[in-house]
């Protein structure tokens, strides 16, 4: 079996929050405990609400941030003691927001060969070369090599942060949220482009997305978390056919599809909000499940596998 | 009897730039009509416009302007202060920014009611409970002591609802409430707005750009592109019978669950939303309409494509489906 591109064995992460000058510092596990591993070639979607934890996931694969436990490989090294250079060859980054991932004072080209600038042993005309050759791959002119990121538009400047991204040659990329900050039509494009790198590179994605309709449209297989865990990961399709976890289902009710006459659902899950500094005992997701039973208050569920993934909820035990 | 909402050739602009060309739409009691559209495309500016709210430097025009029947066209800023927040309230896209970080909840509240009612601060407070409660927000007395940074994105929307009902309004503007919210909050903050209108008769204008929410919640949309409306029907006709090449573009970029194929290439509009200089005739789509032709230069007629249907195009019907 091939080495996955990315591996994730027991990762987690906490903060502590500070509450004020004298009363001690709160501890938050933004990332408890999590394991999966993205074969080559595929997409894996995250989803889940925000403070899920699923941007410090996506940090600590990209090595931006140090885990408190466990540890990731990629393409089968592990990531900690890995020069910042090689791991940059290996793995890069699309932020969501192309207004503040960008330097503003610098022209796009020199943007695009940053990456390259930074491995300090490629030849000028080489970066040249390769700064061409990404340009063109993401659909942007020569012309536009030359402007400053604030004479693009939104889709052209995520046009450009792809384009850095690419310009190593990287095998994997982390998108979080992506499209986000996007008009749809713009949004269509983007994530049409980035089917077709990934479909001529080979390229593997961490997709991190809120937007459901989104994940499901790029990614092979779908994790949602919840306070930290992933509580369901299924391939793509049958997690959107027949979600089993009630967090899913409750994810997948909520999404507004452009269907007139279907009126708002009521997702059921009241108004607790999550709080990632004060996790509920037992199953995490008790108190806003509109299926909670007794043993969720106090046992927390067992991983369950399935035949096309893993859910971890009671019900499914 | 006459429209809550009635604005007729709507014109805004910004020194030279045009920001909204001459945009005609009404609000009925017990209505929701969305103002749909991209960045850029002049919805919040109208929003702005009707509330007489334009930053410095912009300038409005319109040959109708009234509410409820009256005509807001020359109101000086007194008068227009004294009915907004209170017959005419609103809800922008980041409650942050538009509760003040320094008051609790409860004073901003209060505010509201004392300043357009002259009620005492008990009975205000009163009141605030009340709609806090009916905004489904539990432990209400404890809300009005706190600032906004104390509350989640989805309370403080909720708080900015709250506000905005605190002196029974007949219209609500909504600029984008639940852009900034995640999609579970969503859902409960727009059936909140539902149920409302329905128990208090509000007519609601919803600024968005989401096709899913106008989907759900609007009787009656609107598109707009570069200033314009470019076409505007009852719901369920436009999502039926999409007629405008914008609009028919925009429907198909929407990866809807459940039924895209992985690995298909999305819909998409190609190019940008274009700058408008002064002068501008015809079609401002024509650039990125796979349908455009030499008359498209020229001026556009509104015409009426079906029952209360209208579009901003030549193409004739049947074309290009």
């Amino acid at each position: 079996m091939s080495t996955p591109a990315i591996e994730v064995r027991g990762l987690r992460r906490e903060f502590r929050a500070s509450q004020g000058l004298f009363a001690p510092p709160r501890r938050v596990v933004a990332v408890d405990d999590v394991s999966f591993s993205v074969p080559a070639g595929s997409v894996l979607g995250v989803v889940g609400e925000s403070g899920c934890g699923k941007t410090t996931l996506a940090r600590m694969i990209l090595g931006l941030l140090e885990p408190s436990g466990g540890e990731v490989l990629v393409d089968g090294k592990r990531l900690d003691g890995m020069d910042r250079r090689a791991r940059a060859r290996l793995i890069q980054p699309v932020f969501q927001d192309p207004f503040s991932s960008l330097n503003p004072r610098r022209r796009v080209r020199d943007i695009i060969a940053m990456p390259l600038v930074a491995q300090s042993n490629v030849a000028t005309s080489e970066i040249d070369r390769r700064v061409a050759e990404s340009l063109e791959r993401v659909g942007l002119s020569t012309e536009q090599g030359t402007r400053f990121p604030s004479q693009l538009s939104g889709g052209q400047r995520q046009r450009v942060a792809i384009a850095r991204a690419l310009v190593l040659r990287p095998r994997i990329v982390v998108c979080d949220e992506p499209t986000s900050a996007l008009d749809v039509s713009v949004q269509a494009q983007i994530l049409n482009l980035l089917a077709e790198l990934r479909r001529d590179l080979g390229l593997t994605y961490l997709f991190i997305s809120h937007n459901l309709a989104v994940v499901e449209h790029v990614a092979s297989e779908v994790a949602v978390m919840y306070l930290g865990r992933i509580v369901e990961r299924r391939e793509s399709e049958a997690l959107f056919r027949d979600p089993r976890h009630p967090y899913t289902r409750a994810l997948l009710d909520s999404v507004l599809t452009p269907e007139p006459g279907l009126g708002v659902p009521d997702v059921g899950l009241g108004d607790i909000m999550p709080d990632p500094a004060n996790i509920p005992p037992g199953c995490r997701f008790h108190p806003r499940c509109p299926a909670c039973f007794a043993p969720c208050a106090t046992t927390a569920p067992r991983i369950t596998s399935l035949e096309d993934g893993l859910v971890e909820c009671h019900l499914a035990g | 009897m006459s429209a809550l909402l009635e604005v007729d050739d709507l014109r805004v602009t910004f020194g030279g730039t045009a920001a909204v060309r001459g945009i005609s739409l009404t609000v009925q009691k017990g209505e929701t009509h969305c103002l749909v559209g991209e960045s850029g495309c002049g919805k919040s500016v109208t929003s702005l416009a009707v509330m007489g709210l334009l930053a410095k430097g912009g300038k409005r025009e319109a040959a109708r302007l009234s509410f409820a029947g009256d005509d807001i066209r020359d109101y000086d800023e007194k008068q227009m202060s004294r009915l907004r927040g209170d017959r005419m309230a609103m809800i922008f896209q980041e409650p942050m920014t538009s509760l003040n970080p320094a008051y609790t909840v409860g004073s901003q509240m209060t505010e509201v009611l004392r300043r357009h009612r002259g009620t005492p601060r008990a009975q205000a407070v009163d009141r605030a409970v009340e709609l806090l409660t009916r905004v489904g927000i539990t432990a209400p007395g404890l809300r009005l002591g706190q600032f906004p940074h104390q509350l989640s994105g989805g309370l403080r929307q909720r708080v900015m609802i709250a506000m905005a009902l605190m002196c029974e309004p007949e219209l609500l503007i909504a600029d984008e409430p639940t852009t900034a919210l995640d999609v579970t909050v969503q859902a409960q903050i727009l059936r909140l707005l539902a149920e409302l209108q329905k128990d208090l008769g509000l007519g609601i204008l919803l600024i968005t750009h989401d096709l899913g929410i106008v989907a759900r919640v609007a009787d009656r949309v609107s598109v707009m592109y570069a200033g314009e409306v470019v076409e505007s029907a009852p719901t369920a006709e436009l999502f039926r019978a999409p007629r405008h090449p914008y609009t028919r573009g925009l429907l198909s970029c929407v990866p809807v669950p459940g039924k895209v194929k992985r690995d298909e290439p999305l819909g998409s509009i190609p190019g940008v939303v274009p700058r408008i200089p002064p002068g501008f005739t015809g079609c401002a789509f024509r650039d990125r309409c796979n349908f455009a032709e030499a008359a498209c230069a020229g001026t556009i007629p509104r015409r009426n494509v079906g029952p209360a249907h209208e579009m901003l195009c030549i193409l004739p019907e049947g074309a290009g489906a």
